[in-house]
């Protein structure tokens, strides 16, 4: 229960900071720290000396299957550990970071809530759970992207991301849907008991892999992520390095078990990663930004770590939790080094950043210690974990997909090796214009607080690398209980010199390889473009705009009849359809009627073409009277002597009214104009003809229980005292009906005397105007 | 119901809709008369069989009175809207000179946005800055 409240806590303090200290966003920031470092307290508490992992349930829609479930197991340990630790490290130096910044303080609401779902995100025991989240942190990460909401480049990056993100939580959520449907459940534990197999279980899984593969940057959904840069180096430190982009990892983590022997699974995420692994490592050799070369490095590793959790053996599994942790160490560290360099020089230039060697050597020295990690070179951590996932590849038994992944692993390695090495060489190198950021410089006199607190974090980073490649028996052994959560097998140990092996041997040749080619490799490169899978997202949201605009003018053109027609052949198409799935049946239900109704229906009909046909309007009105006094006629046969007699006396005063309104008009009615073709229009006014009467007919013949009206006559003599039941039902039993009706006739009333004034006095107006100008 | 009661109905429904996509106020004024006409036989030709006047005391099959109530409310109602609908095209007669609906300015206006291209995201804001 202790670990929701902490949940909680995050969003109670990202509600205080967007609300209550708006001027003070230091403290909010403040009161951030304390819940990370206590939610982090939280969960080492709460796993340390627990026999199971602690769990809790809360109802949200039990009928549905539809409750939050968290637990606290190892892995979630591990990843609530890195959310809470990596955050309370990126927030203590965005205070630096963000000084003089009027933005900070929607940076620390937006922060905290987004550290908030991300830890409600790796607790989470099912499915739906982690979507709720899942779908939080998309949010949380569209707005940080967007912080700088002036820059056209940041709000662009932002849609991109959360397009992108958000498509792939909607396939999730039809997947989470399927399994929920055929299993009954979305909980990890209890799918994995189901065992899913067969072609549900397949489309389900490809559907969660979609979410993975796009909330985790893999190819071909790889783009967003370089693109999410354009935020604020804690955020990128933070949100696309360390947690969100591990959110997609999470996931094939949890459901590798349960779907791993699917047929699709496996090639999917080996297929995806090993491509993400070599495009971004391709990229990251030649972006000049640095801070791009570290996102696209991401996008690699990341594709590593999706190899690793989705090929499904236990040793892959150890392995893949171990370089998570890894990674997010060494990666948070390099973003919020190349955020002090940026900070110092003003430029990110990887031709250019070897300037900061004088200015911020413990820094860069720190951020050395990270890229080492980074390329898998002993003594670092980075090192012991790379050889353990090599190791992992070279053991397991899949064939041909086994052989992609490690061959694939091998090449990625060697990209990685090479843009880490590139970035050394790049922070070794003395800059050929000195003199510019000399200059520079002297716009930066930060004081020594805002530069320690800026350079603390990166050394902690550096630190931690190191001391846990020399620790890394004892690390190795800490993330056994977070790998075994995933799988019992997968218990396994690191170790900093695992003696000569073929994965040592791999190495070595990997990292000479890779070595030459990152010190080779040009630091300027201008042939930098847009990304491809850039300009196809672009390509395509800019087609599906301009497809939105050019239908919504196709269908709205503006013109009133138009709108009328397309209404009335939708509402005519409804009827017609049904009638062809049912049948024609009720038409033999016709009857042929007496003479005399015969004959009035021919007059009204041949009255109403007229109406239609005729063009004059004072002929067309006598033609409406005429129909409705046939219709009266009608009536009366057919045993409503009441309707008979209103409908008498209403036509007579229509044909008053149209006469009034008449008298100013000329005769004739112009012919309408031919946008909407005339034998447009008799069609859709045959099709609502057929409809129709076919509706009436229909409806004649769904009739299952008898007519309200038995009722009306047992009780309007006792009752109302009237014989007469229409009128007893008008002023009586339905009174109610008839005020409003009075109403509608009093409304329409003022509104017609309104108008008729308001006309008048503009025809006033208008003539003495005219009169003042002939005068 | 009867094959002229379907047929009526059938013409009141035609007529009344090609009346209703005229540009000219007169023309669908009328439109919404004869579909006023359409509506109240349908109700009352589908909601019940032929017979005697619904009054009590009489010999013989009474006709249902609850469609009857319903259609006489519905004559009333389109009386008003009628003459509410003969007044507006009156009023635009004697301001404008004629009786035709307009097209609607706005909805051309996104016809014309349409034919421009189309950019991703918003349109840059004055206020943006270079990054």
């Amino acid at each position: 229960m202790v670990f929701f409240a902490a949940v909680v806590a995050h969003f109670a303090v990202a509600v205080l900071a967007l609300i209550g200290l708006r001027r003070r966003p230091v403290i909010a920031a403040c009161a951030g720290l304390v819940v990370l470092a206590g939610t982090a307290l939280v969960v080492v508490t709460q796993a340390i000396g627990a026999t199971s992992a602690p769990r809790k349930t809360i109802e949200w829609l039990p009928l549905l299957g539809f409750n939050f479930t968290f637990q606290v197991d190892g892995f979630a340990v591990v990843m609530a550990l890195l959310v809470s630790l990596l955050g309370f490290g990126v927030l203590a130096y965005s205070i630096a970071y963000f000084e003089h910044d009027a933005t900070f303080t929607r940076f620390v609401g937006l922060f905290m809530a987004f550290a908030g779902s991300m830890t409600g995100l790796v607790l989470a025991e099912d499915l739906f759970t982690m979507f709720i989240f899942w779908e939080l942190t998309s949010v949380w990460s569209f707005l940080l992207i967007g912080l700088h909401d002036k820059s056209e480049v940041a709000r662009r990056s932002a849609v991109r991301a959360l397009l992108t993100t958000g498509a792939g939580g909607l396939c999730m959520l039809v997947g989470i849907g399927l399994l929920q449907n055929q299993f009954g459940t979305t909980s990890f534990a209890q799918l994995r008991e189901a065992a899913p197999t067969g072609k549900m279980a397949s489309v389900a899984a490809s559907l969660l892999l979609l979410g993975a593969f796009t909330k985790s940057a893999q190819f071909p959904f790889h783009f967003w992520l370089p693109g999410a840069m354009a935020a604020p180096t804690p955020v990128s430190a933070y949100l696309h390095s360390a947690t969100m982009v591990k959110a997609g990892i999470v996931l094939l983590a949890r459901t590798a078990p349960i779907f791993g022997d699917t047929g699709v699974w496996r090639w999917w995420v080996v297929l995806a990663g090993v491509i993400t692994m070599l495009i971004g490592g391709w990229r990251a050799l030649r972006e000049t930004d640095a801070k791009l070369v570290l996102a696209h490095s991401t996008v690699s590793q990341l594709g590593l770590l999706t190899v690793l959790f989705g090929i499904g053996s236990p040793y892959a599994t150890y392995a893949g939790v171990a370089h998570l942790v890894a990674h997010a160490i060494f990666k948070a560290g390099l973003f919020l080094g190349v955020g002090v360099i940026d900070h110092e020089l003003g430029t990110r230039d990887v031709s250019k950043i070897g300037a900061a060697r004088r200015s911020v050597p413990v820094s860069v020295v720190a951020i050395g210690a990270c890229l080492l990690s980074m390329a898998g070179i002993i003594p670092l951590f980075g090192f012991a974990t790379k050889e353990k996932a090599l190791v992992a590849l070279l053991d397991a038994e899949f064939g041909l997909v086994g052989s992609i992944a490690l061959w694939g692993i091998v090449a990625g390695s060697v990209f990685s090796v090479a843009y880490s090495v590139r970035l050394l060489h790049a922070l070794v190198r003395t800059p050929n214009d000195s003199a510019s950021n000399d200059e520079h410089h002297a716009h930066h006199e930060a004081s020594a607080l805002v530069r320690t607190t800026l350079a603390a974090p990166v050394v902690v980073a550096a630190v931690v690398s190191l001391g846990f490649g020399f620790a890394a028996s004892t690390v190795g052994s800490w993330l056994v209980s977070p790998s075994s959560a995933l799988d019992v097998k997968a218990v396994s140990k690191l170790a900093l010199w695992p003696g000569i092996n073929d994965a040592l041997l791999i190495s070595l040749v990997v990292i000479a390889i890779g070595a030459v080619i990152g010190w080779k490799a040009p630091l300027e490169d201008n042939s930098a473009q847009q990304p491809q899978g850039e300009r196809v997202f672009d390509a395509v949201y800019d087609a599906t705009i301009a497809g939105a605009k050019r239908i919504t003018a196709v269908i709205q053109p503006g013109s009133l009849p138009i709108y009328v027609g397309v209404t009335l052949l939708l509402v005519s198409i409804a009827p017609l359809s049904a009638t062809f799935v049912d049948g024609f049946g009720s038409l033999s239900g016709l009857t042929s009627g007496t003479a005399l109704e015969a004959s009035v229906s021919i007059i009204a009909i041949v009255l109403a073409l007229g109406v239609a046909v005729l063009q004059s309007r004072f002929t067309g009105a006598m033609f409406l009277g005429g129909v409705g006094y046939a219709i009266a006629a009608l009536f009366a046969l057919r045993g409503a002597p009441d309707l008979a007699v209103t409908q008498l006396l209403v036509e007579t005063l229509t044909i008053v009214v149209f006469l009034l309104a008449l008298r100013a008009m000329t005769r004739i009615t112009t012919r309408p104009v031919a946008r909407f073709p005339q034998i447009t229009r008799m069609f859709i006014a045959a099709t609502v003809g057929i409809a129709i009467p076919l509706l009436a007919l229909a409806a004649r013949d769904a009739r299952t229980a008898p007519s309200a009206s038995q009722e009306y006559f047992a009780r309007s003599v006792d009752e109302a005292g009237g014989r007469n039941v229409v009128n007893v039902i008008l002023v009586d039993f339905r009174g109610f009906d008839t005020m409003g009706e009075i109403v509608v006739l009093a409304i329409a009333a003022l509104g017609v005397a309104n108008l008729v004034r308001a006309a008048e006095q503009h025809r006033r107006a208008a003539i003495s105007v005219k009169e003042v100008a002939g005068s | 119901m009867s094959i002229w009661a379907f047929t009526l109905i059938a013409v009141l429904f035609a007529v009344g809709s090609y009346l209703l996509m005229e540009r000219s106020l007169t023309r669908v004024a009328l439109g919404v008369g004869v579909i006023g006409n359409g509506v109240n036989v349908l109700i009352i030709a589908s909601g019940s069989d032929a017979g005697e006047a619904p009054i009590i005391g009489r010999e013989g099959v009474l006709a249902d009175p609850l469609p009857q109530a319903l259609v006489l409310t519905a004559i009333v109602i389109g009386f008003a809207l009628l003459t509410f609908l003969m007044t507006l095209a009156w009023r635009n007669w004697t301001i404008t000179g004629n009786d035709e609906v307009e097209d609607d300015v706005e909805d051309r206006m996104i016809t014309r946005r349409a034919e421009q291209t189309a950019k991703l995201g918003d349109e840059p804001h004055p206020e943006d800055v270079q990054t």
